[in-house]
């Protein structure tokens, strides 16, 4: 069977057993399978029979998440972990393979990352000419120093208009304001339009990836969401099925919603235009339909011209899904006839990230996901055992600035390998912030648990060289990176922290591993 | 709003240090549009889950609609080369376009690289158009395929335009297990037409 016209060569398979025989999914007028969207290149199906869908961190209030206790019961979710797995390693392939068809791919990135960097080291110019064009334009322009104050603003744009009712297109602003909680506690209705975010609504769980929400769910999981939620039926877990069932339900909440609200994926200050990517058009659903629509924009979502937005679109869409674009590229630049359109300007910590020497770049994350991706202790342990709006490598550099206690433990998720860095977009370093956060964790003599953190990272990742190896052996660029991965795991690193990097070593990652497991093993 | 002031004193107080000087953009050049983008244009639309038609293939798009979406009960029309079922003047609100079959609308320009076509609301009339309709089909004048998106975005309606979308084939979604939905939300299926 040819998996995907498009590739000459089967897509490498990390775990034959999750492989489907068909694809159910859309096919062109030929009949060959479309791989769009988020869909996969090869059908990947966990078996039955079911498998409970295991979840995410529980809740220790301010102390530190224990990711590894809930990457534990993920692993031990064999089925769920193997789709999981296979699942986001397709997104990273897909990439590639778009990635490369670009001569200017490096380049592109090269030029995101300087443009970011420009736009974040002139950022209060910037956002003051994004307002000015906004005013201009007729939007109202409101500015919030925290999600708290995010929340109250479109609580009283609501109250004051009567609002009962509001659909909404994916953010993670709103969801790292806690925004859906909020309105809950105030009486308002919040509908979420994007299947997988609706699903997570429906479940009460927060998105486990930043495109692709319910990833960690199989079909199972949902048909019984759906039957306890929506009332469907618990034994059709026909995913189109699925998919019409959530439309039809959605589709009234659309037409009789009293207002509607998107994220922001960039901001250009000249025209102060919002745009948004989706795929379902639920974006455009939500703006377009009731006669408000609030956008909800992070300061760090400017860039200046129209010119650079075309930069940051040719590697978005491709880097996350591997197409050329989304299916939706919105523009938001001016209220419609009848109709407000305001903006909440978010602060909610960055302008304090921003001052932070060695991780204000973070700032530049275009949140497409690749980083997850790519990770081998994400794709293995699911979204949402890092308990924070943030997950993967992006995350565990982000969390800790929104609460340096709670996810401290978070920057030991990682083995440091530098895939993450290696395939970002706008060339963050990502691995090594993560490197630099457990510093400032032993520098802020959280050192017991960090070591004890780290241990376990080392026990939980390293005891599955198989799988790891499985992981890391076609990614070529996280190969080149293994002297990273070695300094990383080199427990000396807080015994002796004058130290310097050492010399790149020239044995392959088993070879450290045949030496280095005993004195892993028998550390405290 | 001392909101305001505050956040844009902490910005400019923790700006980083350092010269980081706004890049100059080069023109990237898309393979194979030095010949004809039509043909890159159809592969890239087609691979997004759109279809592609030549207006000389059919003796009018409405005769196309009629065959290839046979059950359509209402079309509504926003260009003149295709009859309106729905009269515009009776179109309040947005929501009045919610039992809309087959949207027809006009393009502004396509773009060869992605498969993408744009619009703004002077194509939609009424933006809800393009989502609420189960189908959509749009007349595409061939003449007005840029090569890539740097090329579309010199375009003067993202300076005039409230609203203006690209479209790269029809609603999609494969958020249950990567099996690919089309018509998750918005339209089940996009169909360019290409004319001129």
């Amino acid at each position: 069977m040819s998996l995907d016209p498009t590739i000459t060569q089967p897509a490498p398979v990390l775990h034959p057993e999750v492989i489907g025989d068909r694809f159910e999914g859309a096919k062109d007028a030929e009949g060959r399978p479309l791989v769009h969207a988020e869909g996969t290149s090869k059908p990947i199906r966990a078996r039955t029979p079911h498998e409970p869908q295991p979840r995410g961190a529980r809740d220790r209030g301010n102390r530190p998440v224990d990711q590894i206790e809930a990457a534990e019961r993920f692993i031990a979710a064999t089925e769920h972990e193997k789709a999981h797995d296979e699942r986001l390693w397709d997104m990273r392939l897909r990439r590639d393979k778009a990635a490369h068809a670009l001569p200017e791919w490096e380049d592109m990135r090269a030029l995101a990352s300087q443009i970011k960097e420009h736009a974040l080291a002139n950022l209060d110019t910037y956002l003051g000419q994004f307002e000015a064009a906004a005013k201009a334009n007729g939007v109202v322009v409101h500015w919030a120093a925290d999600a708290a104050e995010h929340n109250r603003i479109v609580h009283q744009l609501l109250k004051d208009r009567g609002a009962k009712s509001l659909i909404k297109s994916k953010s993670m602003l709103t969801d790292e304001c806690g925004f859906r909680a909020y309105m809950a506690g105030v009486g308002i209705e919040v509908i979420e339009t994007d299947l997988g975010e609706r699903i997570q609504q429906l479940d009460h769980e927060e998105p486990a990836h930043v495109i692709g929400p319910a990833i960690h769910k199989t079909r199972e999981d949902v048909a019984e969401v759906f039957a306890r939620t929506l009332g469907s039926d618990p034994t059709d877990t026909d995913i189109p099925h699925l998919a019409s069932v959530q439309r039809e339900a959605t589709r009234p909440l659309i037409l009789k919603a009293d207002a509607g609200m998107t994220g922001c994926n960039f901001a250009v200050a000249e025209t102060g235009t919002v745009v948004v990517c989706t795929n379902e058009g639920n974006a455009d659903l939500s703006a377009n339909t009731p006669p408000l629509h609030i956008a909800s924009i992070g300061i760090e979502k400017i860039i200046p011209r129209f010119e650079h937005l075309a930069v940051f679109l040719r590697l978005l869409a491709r880097n996350a899904i591997g197409t050329p674009m989304t299916q939706y590229t919105s523009h938001f630049r001016a209220p419609r006839a009848g109709a407000e359109l305001h903006y909440v300007i978010v602060d909610n910590g960055r302008s304090e990230r921003l001052g932070l020497k060695e991780f204000w770049t973070s700032l530049k994350c275009i949140r497409c996901g690749a980083c997850m991706n790519t990770c081998p202790v994400y794709r293995r342990s699911g979204g949402l055992s890092y308990g924070a709006t943030y997950s993967g490598p992006i995350g565990i550099i982000l969390d800790p600035t929104l609460n340096r206690r709670k996810y401290s433990s978070l920057p030991f998720s990682s083995t440091l390998n530098g895939s993450c860095t290696n395939v970002c977009p706008v060339k963050i370093n990502i691995h090594e912030q993560i490197f630099a956060w457990r510093k400032v964790m032993s520098e802020e003599h959280r050192l017991p648990f960090v070591k004890s953190e780290m241990m376990k990272v080392l026990g939980y990742v390293l005891a599955r060289p198989a799988l790891y190896r499985a992981a890391l052996g076609a990614a070529d660029e996280a190969l080149r990176l293994l002297p990273h991965f070695v300094l990383a795991n080199s427990l000396n690193t807080w015994t002796n922290k004058g130290r310097d990097m050492p010399e790149a070593p020239t044995q392959t990652f088993h070879g450290w591993w045949r030496e280095h497991r005993g004195q892993t093993r028998k550390s405290p | 709003m001392s909101g305001r002031e505050d956040i844009l004193a902490r910005v400019h107080r923790n700006r980083p240090a350092g010269d980081y000087a706004l890049p100059l953009i080069p023109h990237f050049d898309i393979p194979g549009t030095e010949q004809g983008r039509l043909e890159t244009f159809s592969r890239a639309l087609e691979a997004m889950g759109g279809r592609f038609r030549r207006s000389s293939e059919m003796s009018s798009p409405l005769a196309w609609i009629r065959e290839n979406i046979p059950n359509a009960r209402i079309i509504c029309s926003a260009v003149p080369e295709v009859p309106s079922d729905r009269e515009w003047s009776a179109v309040r609100k947005p929501q009045d376009l919610a039992d809309v079959d087959v949207a027809v609308v006009r393009a502004v320009l396509g773009v060869a690289e992605s498969g993408s076509v744009l619009f703004t609301e002077a194509e939609l009339k009424v933006n809800t158009l393009a989502y609420l309709a189960q189908h959509l089909v749009v007349l595409l004048d061939e003449g007005a395929i840029v090569p890539g998106l740097q090329d579309a975005y010199t375009h003067p309606v993202f300076r005039s335009a409230r609203y203006a979308v690209f479209h790269t084939g029809p609603s999609a979604t494969a958020d249950i297990e990567g099996v690919l939905i089309h018509g998750a939300q918005g339209v089940r299926s996009l169909t360019v037409i290409a004319d001129g």
